[in-house]
């Protein structure tokens, strides 16, 4: 067991168990949650994307439709993913004892979060694909190169788990969980460019813009699903993974000493 | 080999010291009880013992493993069975069983394990049924079989008994002495006397964080309460007591409404009764609730 001031997480395999543990929970209920997860984001791309697409026509030289499919796909590994490491883990930790009932096992702390973060992330992969499918089908998608959006998606879902994992560490109970929608997750997804250009904000927000991990998803996935390389990869890429490992390290920090107190 | 080799284990909570310089040297095969009142610090001692919390101050081995730097291997080792059933609602009996086995990385050929535990919990016509469609009794044995899963040496129970109806203590009771007939060794809390009389080997009386006695449940009765004791209850009886009864004691105890009195021959008392025939009395032996109302106090705790 970690010392309670230890700050690094100490990874290990153990997490699989953990994560294969709410693979199977959800396998039972797969047709309610795979609704819920994609029912939203396909409202938005067929009927806010059709109606909007014919006002604005095109955006950065591209048909709107394919502009928003992009960012579809990475608002709702962000929501999937956030919404599974908010509210089903912390009716995991609270409610059910699901995780201290783990640790009579032998699992740890560390194993729990990551295990959690690693399942959280597989949903949000998970809607990612199942939009980019539809959007590939309804002809929104430039070719094979979008391919590589796949392990785009599992990087952005393990970062917006561990985000959201910290919330969870800290909440007290489910209200807490607003503050993190109102504050930070809705005003990100209206400054990402997920629905319009960032070029289109004033320079000031745009420059915070750059900052957020969604806006650098976005940068990444949308030139890859439209047929054109992404530029800065590096750069985008170093955002997500330090916002996701920053995250994994504070929650873990913080599960630690609420769990083993 | 000593299974769990304790010395001034300590735990405190905002500067309150919750377990207070607890020794213990349990050995193999046998059935310790930690018995105490509510607060008495006998959960924090499991979780400490188990690595699930550090210890404030002391030093620590369970199995050889020093803990809690070690725990993880120790707990491979471990069966534990929690305060409350911590069962997994979202499964079904069997699932619970086969998920925990995952949890000790047991996955390839642990059918018949499952099945056996299943056998063992008394719930075979029952694998496919959800945990909250299961009774209580029903459920403390599931916890007990995913505690075995493992095949564990040391097993862990956290209150056993507690809430269940006679039936179902008994059902349990019936599994803990198979347990120790494998030659397994077993920590057990709980503040059921009788129950701690019936299992235990040896004891530790805890109250406020300490150890206040420890033995063999029989040899505590020796050691601190004369063997006779006398209940009077309602007010003749207690009269009596409080008058010609009590001289004739060596000891009273004055619990509520009932009066104790405790002595090394009782044939004197009982002569006395005789001529008093209005007053109803209970004559009996001592046993390990006289020890522990006498070592622990009389006050409530919750
Ligand atoms: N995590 C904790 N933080 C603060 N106090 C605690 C914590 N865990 C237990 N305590 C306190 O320690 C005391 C002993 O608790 P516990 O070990 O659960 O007793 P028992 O199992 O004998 O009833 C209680 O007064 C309890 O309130
Ligand atoms: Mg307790």
């Amino acid at each position: 067991m970690a010392r309670p001031d230890q700050l690094l997480p100490v990874p290990s395999l153990r997490f699989v168990p953990v994560w294969r543990r709410n693979l199977r929970v959800w396998r039972k209920l797969m047709v309610p949650s795979v609704l819920g997860n994609f029912g939203e984001p396909l409202l938005y791309l067929f009927v806010f994307g059709y109606g909007f697409g014919r006002l604005v026509g095109e955006v950065e030289r591209m048909p709107y439709m394919d502009f928003l499919a992009s960012g579809i796909v990475c608002s709702s590994i962000m929501m999937t993913a956030s919404f599974e490491a908010l509210y089903s883990a912390f009716t995991r930790m609270h409610e059910q004892q699901t995780w201290t009932n783990m640790l009579n096992a032998p699992l740890n702390v560390d194993d729990i979060v990551l295990g959690e973060i690693a399942f959280a992330a597989t949903k949000g992969a998970f809607s990612g694909v199942a939009i980019l499918v539809v959007a590939t089908l309804a002809g929104f998608v430039a070719g094979p190169a979008a391919l590589w959006v796949l392990p785009m998606m599992l990087l952005i879902g393990l970062c917006f788990a561990s985000l959201a994992m910290v919330v969870t560490a800290i909440a007290p109970g489910y209200d807490f969980f607003l503050y993190y929608f109102t504050l930070i997750l809705t005003p990100m997804l209206l400054l990402s460019g997920v629905f319009f250009p960032l070029s289109e904000l004033p320079t000031v927000v745009a420059g915070i813009a750059h900052l957020l991990p969604l806006a650098n998803a976005v940068a990444i996935v949308r030139p890859l699903m439209t047929g054109t390389v992404p530029a800065d990869v590096l750069l985008h890429l170093s955002v997500v993974i330090a916002y996701g490992a920053a995250a994994w390290v504070f929650a873990t920090h913080r599960l630690r000493r609420r769990l083993a107190s | 080999m000593t299974v769990v080799a304790a010395r001034a284990l300590a735990k405190e909570y905002d500067g309150h010291a919750v377990v207070d310089g607890v020794d213990l040297a349990i050995e193999p095969g046998e059935c310790f009880g930690l018995l105490g009142p509510n607060g008495a610090g006998k959960t924090t001692t499991l979780r400490m013992l188990l690595g699930l919390t550090h210890p404030s101050a002391g030093e620590l081995t369970v199995l050889g493993h020093a803990v809690p730097e070690q725990a993880r291997a120790m707990r491979a080792r471990v069966g534990v069975v929690p305060q409350t059933d911590a069962l997994d609602p979202d499964f079904t009996v069997r699932e619970n069983l086969l998920t925990w086995a995952s949890y000790f990385g047991l996955e390839q050929g642990i059918g018949p394990r499952v099945d056996e535990m299943i056998g063992f919990a008394a719930l075979q016509g029952r694998e496919g049924a959800g945990v909250a469609a299961l009774s209580g009794g029903m459920r403390r044995r599931l916890s007990l079989a995913r505690a075995l899963i493992n095949d564990p040496e040391l097993v862990v129970l956290d209150e056993p008994t507690t809430g269940l109806d006679p039936q179902a203590r008994q059902h349990i009771w019936q599994r803990l002495r198979r347990l120790r007939d494998d030659g397994r060794t077993l920590i057990l809390t709980t503040h059921y006397m009788e129950e701690a009389e019936r299992l235990c080997d040896r004891l530790a009386i805890v109250d406020g964080g300490r150890i206040v006695a420890e033995g063999r449940p029989r040899d505590l009765i020796a050691r601190h309460i004369e063997p006779c004791v006398l209940e009077l209850r309602g007010g003749a009886a207690w009269q009596w007591g409080r008058g010609e009864g009590m001289a004739l004691a060596a000891r009273s105890e004055d619990v509520g409404d009932t009066l104790l009195l405790y002595a090394h021959d009782d044939s004197e008392l009982l002569a006395a009764l005789g001529a008093a025939p209005t007053i109803e009395y209970l004559s009996r032996r001592a046993n390990l609730e006289d020890v522990f109302l006498r070592l622990t106090g009389h006050d409530l705790r919750d």
